[in-house]
C-alpha cells in the first residue's frame, strides 16, 4: 500500500492524521456546506449581510415552501425526470445491442464502427448544436420533453457502446460458443446467456447516465424553452436571474437541484464509481 | 424464410442488433457534423434561405478580436485545467488510508463530481462576490482590498478555471484511488527493502503502475476544459465586455445571441473547436487502436 499505512506511523503522526481528515474536508466542502446553510437563513439575514455567521433563524420549511409556491421549481425538477428516465432507458437498452454486436460478432468495419462510435462521443457539442436543433424543428418536436431526450439518447448510446462493448468482452467466450454448440439462436444468447452477466454493467451505466442527463444544462438551453419544458438546471439559470440576491432562495434552489444525483450517488455508489473508473486499471 | 435465418443469423444479428443504436447515432451525432462544416461555408439566420459565402466567415474570424480571446482563453483553460490531476493524486494519496470511516471521507471527497456545473456555478458566483462573498472576507482577513474576481477582465477566467477545477479534482481523485488500489504491493514492499520512500518511491514505482488512471484523467481533463461552457454560461455570461469567453461559449453566442442568429458563422468557430479537438480525439484512437492489436 501506498502511501505507508499510517496504522504503522508514531503515534502523533496518527493523531494528526485524524484530525487533518475533517478538517481537510469542511475546507474541501465549504462553498457547499455555506450553501447549505445559507439556503436555511431568514430573509433578515440576507439583508443584514450575514452570510457567513451562524443563522439567527432556521427557515427551512418557509425557505423550501417558498420556492415550491412562487416558483415553477416542482416543474422544472418534474421535467427533469421526465427527460432523464427515459434517456437512461433508451441509451442502455441501444447500447446493450451495439455492445453485444461490437463485442461478439466478427466482420468487417467491425473496429471501424466502434471507433465511430468512441469518437463521436468525444465531439464538443456545439459542433452538432446548429444540425440538431434544426433537425428538431423540422420534426415538429423543438421544445419538447421528446425532442430533448431523443437526443441524449442518440448521443449516450456513443458512451454506453464503448462501455458495453469492452463489458461484453471481457467476459467468457466460452459461454456463447457452448450455446451456439447447443443451438440456441443468437437472439436468446444475447438475451438469455449474455444479458442476465451484463447486470453490473447495466447499473453502473444507469447511474452515470442518470447523472450525466440530469447535470445536463447546454442542450436543455438549445432545445427548450419556458418552464413547460426546461430541466432544472435551464430553469435554476432563470430563476437565479428573477431572484436577484435573494441567495437564500438561489441557495435552497441549488440545494434542490444537486440533491437527486447525490442521493442516485450515495445508492448506488459501487456502482457509479466502477462506471466512471472504467479503464482506469489495466 | 426461417431456414434463411437459421443458416445466416451470425451473419445477420449484428446488423439487427447494432441497426437502432447507430441508426440514432448517426442521424444525431455523425451527419451533423458534416452538416456543421458545410454550414459553415455559408450565411444562415436559421430561418431563411442559406447563401453560399464560401470560406467568407472563416476570413472574419481571423480579423475577430473576440474569437482571439476566446482562443486564448480556451488555451489558459487547458493549461490549468491539467492541474486538476496532480492535485486528484495529491487529494488520493491523503486518502488512501485504512481507517475508520475513510470510505465515507471518499464519497464526501467525490461530492462537487456529482452535482450540476449550474449549481458549482452558482456556490462560487457567490464565493467570489465582492461585498459578502467569502473570498474576500478572506482577503479582508490578510488586510488586502476586496476584489471582484468576476467583473475583472484580467481575473475573470482564472476565477471560473478554479471553480471548474473543484470537481474536475474530485474525478481525478477517484481514478486515482481505483488505481492505487490496484498497485502491486509485492513490488512497494521490494522497493521499501531497497530504501526507496516517499517522492522517488512515487515517482519511480507507484506512478508508473498509475499509467492507466493519468491516461483517463488527462483525457477527460482536457475534453473537460475544451467542452467549458456551463461555467462560463452561469458565472459571468461571457463577460465582462466578452472577457471570459471561450470558443464553445462565444459559437453559442453567435449563433443564438440577441443581436440575431448567425448560424454560418457560429458553425465555423464550432470547426475550429472541432479541429482542435481531433488532435485529441486521433490521438485517443490510436491509443485504443494499439491496444486492441495487442490482444
Amino acid at each position: 500500500m501506498f502511501p505507508r499505512p499510517i496504522e504503522k506511523a508514531t503515534p502523533p503522526a496518527r493523531a494528526l492524521y485524524k484530525i487533518a481528515l475533517p478538517i481537510a474536508l469542511i475546507i474541501w466542502l465549504l462553498p457547499l456546506l455555506a450553501v447549505a446553510l445559507t439556503s436555511l437563513r431568514s430573509q433578515a439575514d440576507i439583508l443584514n449581510g450575514n452570510y457567513w455567521g451562524w443563522p439567527t433563524s432556521f427557515n427551512m420549511l418557509e425557505n423550501y415552501t417558498a420556492i415550491f409556491e412562487n416558483t415553477p421549481i416542482g416543474q422544472y425538477i418534474f421535467n427533469s425526470f421526465r427527460v432523464t428516465i427515459p434517456t437512461v432507458i433508451g441509451a442502455v437498452a441501444l447500447s446493450c445491442m451495439t455492445g453485444f454486436a461490437l463485442a461478439v460478432y466478427k466482420f468487417k468495419g467491425n473496429l471501424l464502427l466502434f471507433f465511430l462510435f468512441v469518437a463521436g462521443n468525444f465531439v464538443p457539442f456545439q459542433i452538432l448544436m446548429v444540425p440538431v436543433r434544426d433537425f428538431t424543428v423540422n420534426l415538429g418536436i423543438y421544445n419538447t420533453i421528446s425532442g430533448l431526450a431523443l437526443f441524449h439518447i442518440a448521443f449516450q448510446t456513443g458512451f454506453c457502446t464503448l462501455f458495453m462493448r469492452n463489458f461484453i468482452k471481457a467476459l467468457p467466450f466460452e459461454l456463447i460458443e457452448a450455446a451456439r454448440v447447443e443451438g440456441v439462436s443468437e437472439i436468446r444468447i444475447f438475451w438469455y446467456v449474455v444479458l442476465p452477466l451484463m447486470k453490473p454493467a447495466i447499473a453502473a451505466l444507469s447511474v452515470l447516465i442518470f447523472t450525466f442527463i440530469w447535470n445536463d444544462y447546454f442542450w436543455a438551453t438549445v432545445l427548450t424553452q419556458g418552464a413547460d419544458t426546461q430541466p432544472i438546471t435551464a430553469g435554476l439559470k432563470s430563476l437565479n436571474g428573477q431572484w436577484l440576491s435573494s441567495w437564500h432562495l438561489i441557495s435552497a434552489g441549488s440545494i434542490l437541484a444537486a440533491m437527486p444525483p447525490v442521493i442516485m450517488f450515495f445508492l448506488m455508489q459501487r456502482h457509479f464509481i466502477a462506471g466512471l473508473t472504467l479503464g482506469a486499471v489495466k | 424464410m426461417r431456414d434463411y435465418w437459421r443458416i445466416n443469423q451470425q451473419r445477420l444479428a449484428p446488423v439487427l442488433f447494432l441497426m437502432p443504436g447507430l441508426l440514432m447515432f448517426v442521424v444525431y451525432v455523425v451527419i451533423p457534423i458534416f452538416q456543421s462544416v458545410s454550414i459553415s461555408f455559408y450565411a444562415w439566420d436559421g430561418l431563411g434561405e442559406k447563401e453560399y459565402v464560401g470560406i467568407a466567415n472563416y476570413v472574419e474570424l481571423m480579423d475577430d478580436e473576440a474569437f482571439y480571446t476566446s482562443l486564448k482563453n480556451n488555451v489558459i483553460w487547458l493549461v490549468l485545467y491539467m492541474l486538476a490531476i496532480p492535485a486528484g493524486l495529491f487529494v488520493a494519496l491523503f486518502l488512501n488510508q485504512n481507517v475508520k470511516g475513510i470510505r465515507i471521507y471518499k464519497s464526501l471527497f467525490f461530492f462537487p463530481f456529482v452535482i450540476s456545473q449550474v449549481v458549482v456555478g452558482l456556490v462560487f458566483s457567490w464565493f467570489y462576490d465582492p461585498s459578502y462573498g467569502l473570498f474576500n472576507k478572506v482577503l479582508d482577513f490578510f488586510g488586502a482590498d476586496p476584489m471582484a474576481i468576476l467583473a475583472d477582465e484580467d481575473w475573470v477566467t482564472y476565477g471560473i478555471i478554479i471553480a471548474g477545477l473543484w470537481p474536475q479534482t474530485a474525478y481525478c481523485m477517484i481514478l486515482y484511488l481505483t488505481g492505487l488500489n490496484a498497485v502491486d504491493s509485492e513490488q512497494i514492499e521490494a522497493a521499501r527493502l531497497d530504501n526507496a520512500k516517499g517522492l522517488k518511491l512515487l515517482w519511480y514505482i507507484i506512478l508508473p503502475q498509475l499509467r492507466p488512471a493519468t491516461f483517463i484523467a488527462m483525457v477527460v481533463t482536457i475534453i473537460g476544459a475544451l467542452r467549458s461552457f456551463d461555467l462560463v454560461s452561469i458565472m459571468t455570461n461571457g463577460g465582462p465586455w466578452g472577457s471570459s469567453r471561450v470558443l464553445a461559449f462565444y459559437m453559442y453566442e453567435q449563433a443564438f445571441s440577441e443581436y440575431g442568429f448567425r448560424m454560418g458563422y457560429g458553425a465555423a468557430i464550432a470547426v475550429v473547436l472541432l479541429a482542435i479537438m481531433m488532435i485529441y480525439i486521433v490521438g485517443f484512437l490510436y491509443k485504443m487502436y494499439r491496444d486492441e492489436r495487442g490482444y
